[in-house]
């Protein structure tokens, strides 16, 4: 079994005439934290549902297990599936079932267990995330922190090899980001699974990955271990580290000269 | 000036053609597909509920008073021509051959079209489709399947409903309230409604019509922008659409079925 589970190869993807990634290759290490990192609106999300097989690509590979999601038809693409799953930034929680139900559902779905095994399941997902104490709520009535932790005892229901993570500490108070950041990587090592995560909150990425791939301008502009990037020539990967407000990405948006509109307005 | 106009005329009619497609591609997804009874039916039963069930106390009362006023109209005219004894038919085939299937889908649109689109547009702009999609269960067959069916399903039975409550009105006010014969009202019935002509075109009617409604508002709801003004535009577009389509198939249907 070959050490990379996800290998994006020479990916190039379109929307309308914009571009978001531009022959961009990547790979997954199995059984490793990965987060991907770069400024907002540059596709990351997108690119969590370019794996997903929700998006197809205009060009390139994208290979889980040697297989090519893009090229898969629907009832292959439907078994990979099963063996990935995805926290959504919302948590997408199915708001007309209980925190329970929502757990129980893929398995539901996709087995026929007997309810008594479905429900050691479900509790043992919900003590896993610190929620069986709330396994009867509704979504509803969950703080968005707590939703997504419940969100994360479903995206582990059925024990999938691969677990993508979409923005997973954004909008947190500082003590559910910490659950999370303990989650993600206490949830990678205890199941052995190998973890994506999408993210722009340097601090907490850096402490939890293995593995981080920088992507700006359409393609990965710096990759590395955590204590590499820190290290990394690039001085764009260093504004976005440190969060400078100026450099290589400008503060101002593209204008005319400044003065030139001030001197327009006078005449 | 004339070449803007119809380049907009040509990407307008485009842009709905596309979307008839989408809605096809849609209704082909959700609809062909190996039954599987054991999951898909406490779905559909739910969704009959909800659709259906809770659609009934709107189509009492409207089939109640539409069928009281019939009588009220009908009488006033009828009598004149000292032709009191025909209440019955009028009301009854009224009601059977139109009021019953458009009015029913007009109010079916208004009441659980219109919850139909802001449900699954709300669950689309809460990633809730999108999530079901990941864990490798089809929102088409979940979602769109059961609340179709359910529609389909429930609309000509509510139709029925409002019919015969809307008779049982038009006995209230005629036979009750201003003293036409009642033996008149129900014998003058049976005699001029025929099973095959009314009746049956009637249910003919709203089994279309549910097809119609139903459609359109899965639809708007699975197409549907993510955001709030999305949805509330597509509630609004399922209930004119619908309202309109129902009304534009009702000409045609009445001029195939009694036009000759």
């Amino acid at each position: 079994m070959s050490d990379i589970l996800v290998d994006i190869q020479h990916l190039t993807f379109k929307r309308g005439d914009r571009v978001i990634y531009d022959d961009m290759s990547m790979q997954f290490q199995r059984g490793k934290v990965t987060a991907i990192m770069g400024p907002s609106g540059i596709g990351k999300t997108t690119l969590l549902r370019l794996i997903g097989g929700q998006l197809k690509p205009e060009q390139g590979k994208i290979l889980i297990n040697g297989q090519d999601i893009p090229q898969l038809n629907r009832k292959d693409l439907y078994k990979a599936r099963q063996k990935m799953s995805m926290l959504f930034q919302s948590g997408a929680m199915f708001s007309d079932m209980s925190v329970y139900d929502n757990v129980a559902f893929p398995i539901r779905e996709h087995t026929r267990l007997p309810e008594e095994i479905i429900r050691l399941m479900v509790l043992m997902k919900l003590e896993a995330v610190g929620l069986r104490g709330a396994r009867d709520l509704m979504p509803a009535e969950l703080s968005g922190g707590m939703a997504r932790r419940a969100a994360l005892a479903r995206a582990i229901a059925l024990d999938p090899q691969l677990i993508m993570y979409d923005e997973p500490f954004a909008g947190q108070d500082p003590i559910s980001m910490g659950v999370i950041v303990r989650l993600i990587r206490s949830l990678n090592n205890a199941l052995g699974l190998t973890s994506v995560v999408v993210s722009h909150d340097v601090n907490e990425v850096m402490s939890i990955a293995d593995y981080v791939y920088v992507v700006a301008e359409q393609k990965v502009i710096g990759q590395g271990t955590p204590d590499e990037l820190r290290a990394h020539p690039s001085a764009l990967v260093q504004q976005f580290l440190q969060g400078q407000s100026d450099g290589p990405v400008p503060f101002h948006f593209k204008a005319a000269s400044y003065s030139a509109e001030l001197m327009e307005l006078a005449k | 000036m004339i070449v803007d106009k119809l380049q907009q005329l040509g990407q307008h009619s485009i842009a709905k053609v596309q979307g008839i497609g989408r809605a096809t591609i849609m209704l082909f997804g959700a609809l062909v597909a190996w039954p599987t009874p054991r999951k898909s039916f406490p779905l559909l039963l739910k969704q009959l509920y909800v659709v259906g069930v809770l659609s009934l106390l709107i189509i009492l009362v409207s089939g109640l008073f539409i069928g009281m006023v019939l009588a009220l109209q009908g009488y006033t005219v009828l009598s004149k021509f000292g032709a009191e004894q025909m209440l019955g038919p009028l009301v009854a085939l009224s009601l059977l051959r139109e009021l019953g299937p458009v009015v029913t889908a007009l109010l079916f649109a208004g009441r659980a079209g219109s919850a139909l689109t802001a449900e699954i547009g709300l669950m689309k702009a809460t990633e809730q489709l999108s999530g079901m999609e990941m864990m490798a269960v089809d929102p088409l067959r979940r979602i769109i399947a059961p609340r179709f069916w359910a529609g389909v399903i429930s609309m000509p039975l509510l139709a029925l409903i409002f019919t015969a409550v809307g008779i049982l009105g038009g006995h209230l006010v005629g036979v009750d309230w201003l003293g036409v014969d009642g033996g008149g009202y129900w014998s003058a019935m049976q005699a001029n409604v025929d099973f095959q002509q009314d009746i049956l075109n009637g249910v003919i009617k709203s089994v279309v019509f549910a097809l119609i409604v139903t459609w359109i508002a899965l639809h708007k709801g699975f197409d549907a922008v993510p955001t709030s003004e999305g949805i509330s535009q597509a509630t609004t577009q399922t209930v004119v659409t619908s309202s309109l389509a129902v009304l534009g198939f009702d000409f045609i249907l009445t001029a195939v079925m009694f036009g000759g």
